[in-house]
């Protein structure tokens, strides 16, 4: 477990780097100079270079990206241009939008789609399993956002249970909740339909295994074989699919933030790129890097945890 | 008084009739043999005892276990039976335990489902039981996982999760089928002693005769559905009354008719071949371990000879096959074909390697199911270069066969598995090879169809002049198609020479343990003269 555990920090490692050149370079590329955005239209070449200096826009590329990668480490993910705040801090307050959200779409998503996969999968081929992936078809179909207004209709204006949109911060923990339980389902909801998918599909082939007979010639019922062994068997491709929900679900959100006004990452991302705030764009997408890596590498030891023969292997 | 009495049993899968008018009786603490081919129904029935029939089937008759009828029974009454007083093993062992669970638990969970014990009895009791089952505590501890062991050691820890209950009824479906001759042995023995000490009936559903005649008082032959004959074990081998019975305990023993060949020139020169494989590093810094598959094997076969070679799974004959047939390079050592190099890779020349085909074990997995036999059969003509004649030749290919040429237009799925390996064998034969490596390529077929393609093969040879390189794990088949035969183990050559000699006076050990393991119909039996009638 130990090797397994080292292998996957140094693969870990190295994709970080990876992904911090590729970011830089492509910042690089793109056209559009942040300091003569910053400045408006009318501002003196003169002005333009004496704030491109101060950004440090003036020094050698290689340069450049150590300072920006030396930062990061420490913490310093450099100033907003736009902002003029310290990107870390603009980051840090939206993460704590983001982060609820996104766990919380997320285990709405597992609440709602195991449950219905392990019906489909156990009453495979009858009215229960045509029920459970008809459901799912139109899950996955909805578009979000179209959803995300009939939440609002039905839930805010008519019965008036949950706010519209904004979002009033943690001093009151539970109006943070209230506001953040109707986006959550709306990005919940075509998660679900996904993850019952593919784990309706992995328990029906684990089903078909020959340890699932084996076990029920030792007596155990279809739902005690269903959840005794299939289960746990099934849950590597379920497991890969819950990582990347989570890493989209983390950023994708954007068209949800917006339906609810909610100050979210993916807003922040979206404004910095119109207003050529290359910094925090580029940090940002690196955080997000970092964090879709970090899942990743999560994902990775939960393989592991669940399959004795990957443990023994790496 | 029977412990499983069956009347009238039929049963037909979403209305195609599969079983019909199976009777069968077992007596307490005996052992059953049910022997067929595949696809008689032996598997079918013993399933329908079980209550785990497929979806939409449809089981009739009577089937009374100690007084109760099973196939009447609801489901929660057979959860209880299942496991408790009627358990099974399988065919295939690697696949029969969850991967992700210990052996302990899985064996422990036998008593846990029935409620038989508390957590700490059962690990107790599962304990105890793989210790009867041969997998003392030293070495396999209840926290292995399946992976960690063999097919063999796999094969017995199904067992103790079969008998942690001790069961009445134990159903073995052809529970050695998978394994190494030895390691039949020893399962086969330790399912009689169980059978012995624990007062336990055995149900042992085989397609190898001798295994039933070595281990079963009574024994029902099953063909297309039906039991065409049942009794005890040895009068029913002597008198052969069924013509069924009759035709499959001689296709069993068949030895096809053929000459063996004056010795040819060398074709094939292997001198001190080694091939290894690198095990994955112990820790960051260290080297590769080496794994020897192959340790200096040194052998000649000549052309149109028969040459066996024999040995149990992981000796590395595998591995031999693919260094000779230029699929995998040596580490030492060279393989000569005639006067030529073979060397792996895309320095081999193609002439070359059209001078041996190879025929494989498996006729469902070695073709494409989406190429029509014509092509498939013309395959190794990229070696040769298409002639114009090609569809002539491959007419005349499935002709030698016993297939007719106009099966060139139909795909793999529409035959039959002795039907593929003939085309399997047609393929080989197409470009006129000199060598014909026959890896175990007749190990997954039923006994008739096994004796119709030996015969097929003993003509070949003759008419072509083929050199045969038969693999295999069958002694018996290697007896009766081979001139010479070589002995591996752990990549060595241990044994070689006439097969005759080395079968009936074998000089090593090892050579006489395999000998020994392989079970065999009675000699006595072959005498029909003084059979009792029962």
């Amino acid at each position: 477990m130990q090797r397994y555990l080292v292998r996957r920090l140094i693969s870990l490692v190295l994709s970080l780097v990876v992904a911090s050149l590729v970011i830089f370079a492509v910042i690089e590329i793109v056209p559009g100079d942040p300091a003569s955005y910053m400045l408006g239209l009318n501002a003196s070449p003169e002005t333009v270079a004496a704030l491109r200096d101060r950004l440090g826009l003036n020094e050698p590329v290689p340069l450049r990206y150590l300072h920006w990668l030396v930062g990061m480490l420490q913490g310093d993910f450099g100033q907003s241009y736009t902002y003029k705040v310290p990107v870390a801090e603009l980051v840090a307050q939206r993460l704590t939008v983001s982060l609820p959200l996104a766990l919380l779409a997320l285990l709405l998503a597992t609440a709602i789609a195991f449950p219905a996969g392990l019906i489909a999968a156990a009453r495979r081929g009858r009215a229960a399993d045509s029920a459970v992936m008809g459901a799912t078809q139109i899950g996955v179909a909805l578009p979000n956002f179209w959803f995300a207004m009939l939440l609002v209709l039905a839930f805010a204006l008519h019965w008036r249970l949950f706010p519209a949109g904004g979002f009033p911060g943690w001093s009151e923990p539970l109006a943070g909740i209230r506001a953040l339980t109707l986006p959550a389902i709306a990005l919940a909801l075509p998660q679900a339909a996904i993850l019952a998918r593919v784990l309706r599909s992995a328990l029906v082939e684990t089903l078909g295994q020959d340890y699932i007979r084996t076990a029920r010639a030792k007596g155990l019922t279809r739902g005690q074989a269903l959840v005794g062994h299939a289960l746990r068997n099934a849950m590597i491709p379920v497991l890969t699919i819950l990582g990347m929900q989570f890493s989209f679900l983390l950023a994708g959100a954007i068209i949800i933030e917006n339906v609810f006004y909610l100050p979210g990452l993916g807003r922040l991302i979206f404004q910095a790129i119109t207003q050529r705030d290359l910094i925090v764009v580029e940090s940002v997408v690196m955080i997000l890097v970092f964090a879709v890596i970090l899942v990743t590498f999560l994902v990775d030891l939960a393989y592991g945890a669940i399959d004795p023969r990957l443990r023994k292997r790496a | 008084m029977s412990l499983l009495a069956v009347s009238d049993l039929a049963l037909t899968i979403h209305g195609v009739p599969i079983l019909r008018d199976v009777d069968l009786a077992i007596a307490p603490g005996e052992i059953f043999g049910l022997v067929g081919e595949s696809g008689s129904g032996k598997s079918m029935t013993a399933l329908a005892f079980m209550g785990l029939l497929p979806h939409g089937s449809l089981a009739t008759g009577e089937a009374l276990f100690d007084g109760e009828d099973l196939l009447c029974l609801p489901e929660r009454r057979l959860t209880r039976l299942r496991g408790n007083d009627i358990a099974m093993i399988f065919q295939e062992p690697m696949t029969a335990l969850n991967p992700m669970k210990t052996i302990g638990d899985q064996v422990a969970e036998t008593l846990r489902v029935h409620r038989a014990a508390t957590r700490a009895e059962a690990r107790a009791v599962a304990r105890d039981r793989l210790d009867r089952v041969g997998l003392p505590e030293d070495r396999f501890p209840l926290t292995l996982y399946p992976h960690e062991l063999s097919g063999g050691q796999r094969q017995r820890v199904a067992i103790a999760m079969a008998i942690a209950l001790r069961p009445k009824l134990l159903i073995a479906d052809e529970p050695t089928t998978a394994l190494d001759v030895t390691t039949q042995a020893q399962i086969l023995d330790l399912l009689r002693g169980l059978a012995r000490d624990e007062d336990m009936a055995l149900l042992l559903i085989t397609h190898d005769l001798a295994v039933v005649a070595d281990m079963a008082r009574h024994v029902a032959v099953m063909k297309d559905g039906r039991v065409v004959e049942a009794g005890a074990t040895e009068p029913l081998f002597r008198a052969r009354r069924e013509d069924y019975t009759r035709r499959l305990i001689v296709a069993s023993e068949h030895v096809p008719a053929r000459r063996s060949a004056p010795p040819g020139a060398d074709l094939l020169t292997v001198s001190g071949a080694v091939r290894e494989y690198l095990l994955p590093r112990p820790s960051a810094l260290a080297p590769h371990p080496r794994l020897r598959a192959v340790d200096g094997v040194s052998f000649t076969l000549r052309a149109g000879e028969s040459l066996g070679l024999v040995g149990e799974s992981g000796c590395g004959k595998s591995t031999l096959t693919r260094a000779i047939l230029g699929l995998d390079p040596l580490q030492g050592g060279r393989i000569r074909l005639g006067e030529e190099e073979v060397t792996a890779g895309r320095k081999m020349a193609p002439a070359l390697r059209a001078r041996m085909q190879v025929v494989f074990q498996d006729p469902y997995g070695s073709f494409n199911p989406r190429h029509r036999v014509e092509r498939l059969v013309a395959e190794p003509f990229h070696l040769t270069g298409r002639p114009r004649d090609a569809r002539d030749r491959v007419a005349a290919a499935l002709d030698e066969v016993g297939l007719k040429p106009a099966d060139m237009a139909k795909y793999i799925h529409e035959f039959s598995g002795g039907q593929r390996q003939r085309i399997a064998i047609a393929r080989a034969l197409i470009i006129r090879p000199d060598l014909i490596v026959l890896d175990e390529a007749v190990s997954a077929l039923d006994v008739r169809v096994r004796a119709q393609v030996l015969d097929l093969l003993a003509r070949l040879q003759q008419s072509h002049g083929l050199a045969y390189l038969f693999i295999s794990h069958d002694l018996s088949v290697v007896r009766s198609v081979t001139d010479r035969v070589m002995v591996m183990r752990a990549g060595r050559i241990v044994e070689e020479g006439a097969t005759e000699a080395v079968f009936t006076a074998p000089q090593e050990a090892y050579t006489k343990a395999l000998i020994a393991a392989a079970p065999r119909i009675p000699d006595a039996w072959k005498e029909p003269a003084d059979a009792t009638r029962p």
